[in-house]
C-alpha cells in the first residue's frame, strides 16, 4: 500500500525513496548541502539490515559502490559538486564495466570549494561525462519532492535495465525544501529481477570477471566501445523525458530544469496574469536531452528563453536542439545567489522586447 | 606379469589457477605468489566462494590466471572495492592482491581505512620496491639508495622521503588482527609465506578482522638484475628496510609446531 501523505525534506525523501526502491547499500562521504541524506540512511538502511558506510573519501566511497554493484547489490552514493568531481574515476570505471548504481549530486556553487548555495553549474560534468573515456551517464533532474520520489525509483530501474551508473541531479535548495509526498509500496530487494552477471563465488558455474581494460590487439576495446555506444543509442531512443507547461499557445518558451524551473514557473504565472503567452519546457532527463521535443516546441513558439543557475551550460544543448528555428535568449545566475521569479520576469520582458537589458541573445 | 603401483600425486596444477600461461617476466615473484594463493584456496576448499580484486600494476590481468570470480579495481582502490563486495556477501571469501604502488601510494587511504574498519578481507601485498608495470619508476617502498627511472641518483630521503612501511602502519589499527612479512626468495621462505597466507585466510573465515601478508618479491626486469641476483638483493639488502617476520598477531591461533 502506498504511504499516507507525509511532510518531508527533499534529502530525506530521496533516502526513503531509495530504501523503498530496494536499495540496501549506501557508501558516501559528508559534504554540505546533502548531509541530511546520509544521516537519514545511516539509520534507515541499517534498520532494514543493509549497509551504511561513511567512507574515508568520495573516491573510496564510489569504489565501495563499484564493489557492491559487482556483487549484485542495489547500491547508491551521494555527494555535492566537489565530491562528485572525486567520484568521476569510479563513475568512468563503472560505465566501462557496465555496473549499475545511483549517484546523487546535490549541486553547490563552484569552481573549487565555491559555496554551499544552490547552483546548477555541474551540468557539463554530469552530462558530458566528468571522467575519462567515451561514455554517457543518464542524468535525471527532478523538481519538487514528489518527483524526487519518482526519479529515485526510476534511477534505480534505469541503472539496472541498462547496467550503467545513473545520476540524480538536484541542488541544495531541493534537498532542504519540505513538501508533502506519497511513497509507493516498498520493494523487497529479493523480488528484484535476478542478475546473471554478478560476482558471488563461482559455485556450480564458470568463474566470472568484470573489468574495463581491453588490451587485445584485435580491436577488443574498439568493439567494447561500439557496444557501449549501441546501448547509449538505445537509451537516447527510449528514455528522453520532459515536461511542457502551457506551451500550446506560447510565443515564448522558458527552458529550465530543476530549481530554475521552479522559479520559472512562478514567473510564468505572473507573466500569464499580465497577458503574456509564456510557456515552459522542462527537460527531466538532461542526458539523453529531449532534443526533438524541444525542437518542435521552439519551432512553434519562435522564441525560447533559457534560464539557468549557471553562466550557460544547458544552453549548449538548447542551441543543438533549436538551431535557427527560433530566437534563443539566455539568462544565467552563477552559484551563490538564489534568483527570484521577479528576475525571470524581467528577463522575459527583455527577451520579448529583444533588448538584452536582462540576459542576452544567443547568435547561432 | 604386471605389478600394480599406487601413485600418490604430490604436485599438480591448483584448481584455483586457470591453465593460462602468465605474462610475468622470468624470475618475477608474482607467479610464485599466484601459486601460493591458489594452493591455499584449494586446500581450504573455498575457491567457489572466493571473490578476488586484482590491482592496477603488473598483476592487473590476474583474473586471467586465477580461477575464481574477480573484479577489476581502479589503481589503488582494491580495498574499497573489496569492502563493497564483502558487505554484500559477508559469507563469501574476499581477497585483494596488490602491488606497492597500488596499496601503499595511490591507495594508502583505502588501505589504512579498510584495515582500521577491520574489514573481513585478506590482503596479499606484493612489495617489489618498484613500479613494475609502468617501467621502473620509484615506488613508495623503494629503499634508500635504490635507483629508479624517476630517482636516477638513487632514493634520497631529503628529496624523496624514506621508504614507507605500510604493514607496520596497518598494525597500529585495531581492526588489523594479523600482519606478517615474508619473502619469495627460497624454498624455505616460500613455504613460510604460504603458511602466512593460510593464516590470513583463516582470519577471514573465522571472522576475526583484517589481515595482510606482505611478500618481498623480485622484479628482475626493473631492478636490472638476473633473477638469482634479485633473490640475493632481497636477502641481503631489502630485508634491512623490511625485516621478515610477524608484525602483528592478535589471532590467538596456536602455532602448529
Ligand atoms: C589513476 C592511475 N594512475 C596511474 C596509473 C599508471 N600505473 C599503472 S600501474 C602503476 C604502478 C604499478 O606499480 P605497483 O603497484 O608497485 O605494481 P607492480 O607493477 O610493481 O606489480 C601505475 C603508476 C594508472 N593506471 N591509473
Ligand atoms: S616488470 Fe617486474 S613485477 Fe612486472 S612482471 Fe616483470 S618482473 Fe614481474
Amino acid at each position: 500500500m502506498a504511504s499516507e501523505k507525509v511532510l518531508m525534506r527533499g534529502s530525506d525523501v530521496v533516502g526513503e525513496a531509495a530504501v523503498r526502491a530496494g536499495c540496501r547499500y549506501y557508501f558516501g562521504y559528508p559534504i554540505t548541502p546533502q548531509n541530511e541524506l546520509p544521516e537519514y540512511l545511516s539509520k534507515r538502511i541499517v534498520e532494514l539490515g543493509g549497509t551504511f558506510i561513511q567512507g574515508e573519501s568520495e573516491i573510496a566511497s564510489i569504489n565501495m559502490v563499484l564493489g557492491a554493484s559487482a556483487a549484485g547489490g542495489r547500491v547508491m552514493t551521494s555527494s555535492s559538486s566537489p565530491g562528485i568531481a572525486l567520484k568521476q574515476e569510479g563513475i568512468s570505471y563503472m560505465a566501462g564495466m557496465e555496473l549499475p548504481a545511483v549517484v546523487v549530486n546535490m549541486m553547490r556553487g563552484g569552481p573549487g570549494l565555491g559555496n554551499i548555495a544552490p547552483s546548477a553549474a555541474d551540468y557539463f560534468q554530469a552530462t558530458r561525462g566528468g571522467g575519462n573515456g567515451d561514455y554517457r551517464t543518464p542524468v535525471l533532474a527532478p523538481t519538487g519532492c514528489q518527483e524526487l520520489v519518482e526519479m529515485t525509483f526510476l534511477a534505480f530501474d534505469l541503472a539496472d535495465k541498462y547496467r550503467t551508473p545513473v545520476m540524480l541531479l538536484g541542488d541544495g535548495l531541493m534537498g532542504q525544501v519540505m513538501e508533502p509526498v506519497v511513497f509507493p509500496d516498498p520493494l523487497d530487494p529479493d523480488s528484484l529481477p535476478k542478475k546473471d552477471w554478478i560476482l558471488d563465488g563461482c559455485e556450480g558455474r564458470e568463474p566470472r570477471t568484470i573489468f574495463s581494460m581491453y588490451l587485445g590487439q584485435q580491436g577488443e576495446l574498439y568493439q567494447h566501445n561500439l557496444r557501449l555506444q549501441e546501448k547509449y543509442d538505445r537509451i537516447t531512443e527510449n528514455e528522453k523525458r520532459w515536461e511542457t507547461i502551457q506551451t500550446d499557445d506560447a510565443d515564448i518558451v522558458i527552458v529550465a530544469y530543476g530549481t530554475a524551473a521552479r522559479i520559472a514557473e512562478s514567473a510564468m504565472e505572473e507573466l500569464r496574469s499580465e497577458g503574456s503567452a509564456v510557456g515552459i519546457f522542462r527537460p527531466i532527463t538532461l542526458w539523453p536531452f529531449p532534443l526533438p521535443a524541444l525542437r518542435d516546441v521552439a519551432t512553434k513558439a519562435k522564441k525560447v528563453a533559457v534560464f539557468e543557475l549557471s553562466l550557460g551550460q544547458m544552453v549548449e544543448d538548447v542551441i543543438l536542439s533549436v538551431g535557427e528555428r527560433a530566437e534563443i535568449y539566455f539568462y544565467g545566475i552563477p552559484g551563490g545567489l538564489i534568483p527570484t521569479p521577479a528576475d525571470v520576469v524581467e528577463f522575459i520582458h527583455s527577451a520579448v522586447r529583444g533588448d538584452e537589458k536582462v540576459g542576452r541573445r544567443i547568435e547561432v | 606379469m604386471s605389478t600394480q603401483v599406487a601413485y600418490k600425486q604430490v604436485f599438480g596444477w591448483p584448481e584455483s589457477l586457470k591453465k593460462n600461461p602468465t605474462h610475468y617476466c622470468p624470475g618475477c615473484g608474482h607467479s610464485i605468489a599466484h601459486r601460493l594463493v591458489a594452493e591455499c584456496l584449494d586446500e581450504l576448499g573455498i575457491r567457489e566462494k572466493t571473490i578476488g580484486v586484482p590491482p592496477v600494476g603488473c598483476a592487473v590481468l590476474a583474473y586471467n590466471y586465477f580461477n575464481f570470480d574477480m573484479v577489476e579495481a581502479p589503481h589503488g582502490r582494491a580495498m574499497a572495492v573489496a569492502t563493497g563486495i564483502k558487505r554484500v556477501h559477508p559469507d563469501k571469501f574476499v581477497l585483494t592482491y596488490q602491488g606497492d604502488g597500488d596499496l601503499a601510494a595511490i591507495g594508502t587511504a583505502e588501505t589504512i581505512h579498510a584495515g582500521n574498519r577491520g574489514e573481513r578481507i585478506s590482503a596479499i601485498f606484493i612489495n617489489n620496491a618498484i613500479y613494475g608495470m609502468t617501467g621502473g619508476q620509484m615506488a613508495p617502498t623503494t629503499v634508500l639508495g635504490q635507483e629508479a627511472t624517476t630517482a636516477p641518483g638513487g632514493r634520497d630521503p631529503r628529496l624523496h622521503g624514506s621508504p614507507i612501511d605500510i604493514s607496520r602502519m596497518l598494525a597500529v589499527c585495531d581492526g588489523v588482527v594479523y600482519a606478517e612479512r615474508c619473502s619469495l626468495t627460497s624454498v624455505k621462505n616460500i613455504r613460510k609465506a604460504k603458511k602466512a597466507i593460510m593464516k590470513s585466510f583463516r582470519c577471514q573465515l573465522d571472522d576475526l578482522g583484517f589481515s595482510i601478508v606482505e611478500l618481498l618479491s623480485p622484479c628482475p626486469t626493473n631492478w636490472k638484475m638476473p633473477p638469482k641476483d634479485a633473490w640475493a638483493w632481497i636477502n641481503n639488502e631489502m630485508v634491512k628496510t623490511y625485516p621478515l617476520g610477524v608484525i602483528k598477531d592478535i589471532t590467538g591461533y596456536e602455532e602448529a609446531k
